[in-house]
């Protein structure tokens, strides 16, 4: 099993993304996760989605999804040649004893203290998946309420693949 | 004008003669607006062979076919005409009613949401929200039906849409769709290396399939066969596009293709697919038999390369266009030794049948129908074992053999058979069905005696679900679960009601002179053909 990060530039119109998301299912795909935006140019959408499968499998995903009228193009994002991000929203149960201790995990991390109350605080944190895993397995010793992922959305590096939308 | 009159005007500007369909309130203002056009309307008796008429016409018109429809259940009938046209590849412009705009995501009374229900078994869909994009649209979706990977497009308009009023109705020249351009030409590079590996190959076969049809790639094809003499097998989709007795025509492969076919897709040492999707039915366990294989995949649509098997030249394109690049090559290559050996297995290998005394052989009865048949007679076979008996012993000349390989839709060929007739009002068309199938599309022959449509109806009674029969006969032994069908109409009676002539053949005798009979003169006919219950196919 591969895992791999497709982006696709799709027309912004009612319905893409159950058509996009209609595919993956009846044709067996897996998705972990699916995040949608409309883009510089407001006719089209980027939709960035995390599958994996057999090298097969992922071959059919990117040949399925590109015969869909509304899809311009897909590709994929390859790691090395690309940024991913993930915004996280923790809320955390907290007392007086642990508090500074969250605070203080979440400053090594760059995170954002965005609510406060007095027995919970939410922490807002953005980076690759690997850096929001590595941050919530340091919450070990605290109770997670609720935690709020928004699943990846990247680019890749450079303007050597940039599609250029014409008018 | 309103939104209606400019979907009416559309079907004009597209060329489309004829519209199926059954109206109900949602479309009404759509039919309304069509009594003062020129489209032809045609009032099929359920739903689902409003699309199965389509797909008819659509086959042999080269256009897309069109059917209208109201809203819900209308709606939801059709559904199973449009997959059965998807699993073929065959453009449908399937226009649905749907209730008021406003009230759309209420229930209200026939409210289905059909773009939703039908996103896997269309090409693309639209719901209009405002009747000025009627003209778009409809540009768009006789494009996007007719092109790439053909296959259905619906366009479901509200009824307040179709009530609006528009101002002047101006089509449009070109479609612009900024995200779909489907790939015509095949890959210069890649067609130099057909040519360098049929030089090399010692055993080539080329595997015609539907999209051979559908690019009308039949010329092009025929001639790269005859110029290097490279020996054809066909999926059941491909079937008649070499004409059956061609010397260089081996037949159908697949599970229900013949044995000698079969050895041949095992034995060569390239193949070249064209236009065929290497379907389960047609190549049991790719991987095993293309193992040593240089498989050259030929197919308009990128997804279906390397879906089943691994090509080892993919190509995509449109196959007329890439057969007539291919035809600019001189190829050295000889293949005398291996025709000499597809011969001798064709002659060892015979199909041996045992008929039973007393009843109509199919085989053979469809065997001499074909020739009796005009030269371009269009066949339209059902399914079942009376699809698998017309695929084996019906001869195509210079004919058409329609039929449903895909979905395997039951009830076909009658209403494909209206669409086809519609389409060519010159050339005789055969319906041939068992007694199941012909029950499930019976209401059609109100159809064909309130236009005037006249085809031959065959029936291949035997008074089970055949092939459900068979499979219960080899994996239940005998086990026979709900495929007894007794309670049958007698079809002379239904023939008499009907207003068409009726004929009845219960055995092999006088056989000629019967089925001289039944072809007679351009009117219906029903016949009925008593075939042993318990055959095989």
């Amino acid at each position: 099993m591969n895992r791999k990060v497709f982006q696709l530039l799709v027309e912004n119109s009612s319905g893409v993304l159950s058509r996009i998301s209609g595919l993956f299912s009846r044709r067996g795909y897996n998705i972990e996760s699916i995040t949608a935006g409309v883009t510089a140019d407001p006719r089209y959408t980027r939709i960035t989605i995390i599958t994996s499968g057999d090298d097969e499998i992922l071959e059919q995903i990117e040949h399925q999804v590109e015969k869909l009228v509304d899809v311009r193009n897909i590709k994929v994002l390859e790691p090395k040649d690309s940024v991913y991000r993930e915004l996280c929203l923790i809320k955390v149960e907290v007392t007086d004893q642990n508090r500074e201790g969250l605070i203080s995990i979440s400053n090594i991390f760059r995170a954002n203290i965005i609510d406060v109350s007095e027995k919970s605080m939410i922490v807002e944190l953005t980076g690759n998946q690997s850096k929001i895993e590595a941050f919530l397995g340091l919450l070990s010793n605290y109770t997670i309420m609720e935690l709020a992922r928004t699943g990846i959305t990247g680019l890749s590096r450079g303007s050597s693949d940039v599609v250029w939308l014409e008018d | 004008m309103t939104g209606a009159d400019a979907m009416v005007k559309s079907l004009e500007e597209e060329g489309a003669a004829y519209v199926f369909g059954y109206p109900g309130v949602a479309i009404c203002p759509f039919y309304n607006s069509i009594l003062n056009s020129k489209v032809k309307t045609i009032l099929i008796r359920t739903e689902q062979n409003a699309a199965h008429s389509a797909s008819g016409m659509a086959r042999m018109t080269g256009k897309p076919g069109v059917c209208a429809v109201t809203s819900g259940p209308g709606a939801t009938n059709l559904i199973t005409g449009i997959a059965t046209a998807f699993a073929d590849s065959i453009p449908l412009v399937c226009i649905t009613g749907q209730v008021n705009s406003e009230l759309i995501g209420s229930d209200v009374f026939q409210e289905a949401d059909i773009t939703g229900a039908v996103e896997s078994f269309v090409k693309y869909s639209y719901l209009v929200k405002d009747a000025k994009e009627i003209p778009r649209v409809f540009k768009e979706a006789f494009y996007i039906a007719n092109s790439g990977r053909k296959g259905p497009v619906l366009i479901d308009v509200p009824i307040d849409i179709q009530q609006q009023e528009i101002g002047d109705f101006v089509y449009p020249e070109e479609v612009r769709l900024r995200t779909y351009k489907p790939t015509v030409k095949g890959n210069a590079l890649q067609i130099k290396k057909i040519v360098h590996e049929l030089e090399r190959a010692k055993r080539p076969l080329i595997c015609a399939g539907g999209g051979v049809r559908l690019s009308d790639a039949k010329e092009e094809l025929r001639g790269l066969v005859e110029e290097y003499r490279i020996p054809v097998v066909s999926t059941m989709m491909g079937i008649g596009v070499m004409a059956t007795e061609h010397p260089l025509y081996y037949g159908m492969v697949g599970n229900n293709g013949f044995p000698w076919a079969n050895r041949a897709m095992k034995e060569a040492d390239l193949i070249m697919m064209v236009g065929a999707r290497v379907a389960d039915r047609a190549v049991n366990q790719p991987e095993r038999v293309m193992k040593d294989t240089v498989l050259i995949h030929i197919d308009v649509d990128p997804a279906e390369i390397g879906k089943n098997a691994g090509a080892t030249i993919p190509i995509v394109g449109d196959a007329k266009h890439i057969l007539a690049d291919l035809a600019e090559y001189e190829i050295d290559g000889s293949y005398e030794d291996w025709i000499a050996s597809l011969e001798q297995y064709r002659a060892e290998m015979p199909v041996v049948r045992k008929p039973v005394e007393g009843y109509v052989d199919p085989a053979e009865f469809i065997r001499k129908l074909s020739f009796k048949m005009e030269d371009n007679a269009i066949y339209v076979a059902d399914v079942g074992q009376n699809q698998i008996w017309s695929c084996k012993y019906h001869v195509v000349r210079n004919g058409r053999f329609l039929t449903t390989g895909g979905m395997g839709t039951m009830g076909y060929s009658i209403p494909a058979a209206v669409g086809a007739k519609l389409a060519c009002p010159d050339r005789q068309v055969v319906a041939v069905c068992g007694d199941g199938s012909f029950q499930m599309s019976m209401m059609e022959l109100a159809t064909m005696r309130q236009y005037d449509v006249p085809v031959k109806i065959i029936v291949l009674k035997n008074n089970y679900l055949g092939m459900v029969r068979q499979y219960q006969h080899f994996t239940y032994e005998d086990h026979y679960s709900v495929v007894d069908l007794s309670g049958s109409p007698d079809l002379e009676h239904i023939a008499a009601a009907y207003g068409m002539h009726f004929l009845r053949i219960r055995d092999m005798e006088g056989i000629d002179g019967k089925i001289g009979e039944l072809l007679q003169g351009n009117t219906s006919c029903l016949c009925e053909c008593l075939i042993d219950p318990m055959d095989l196919v």
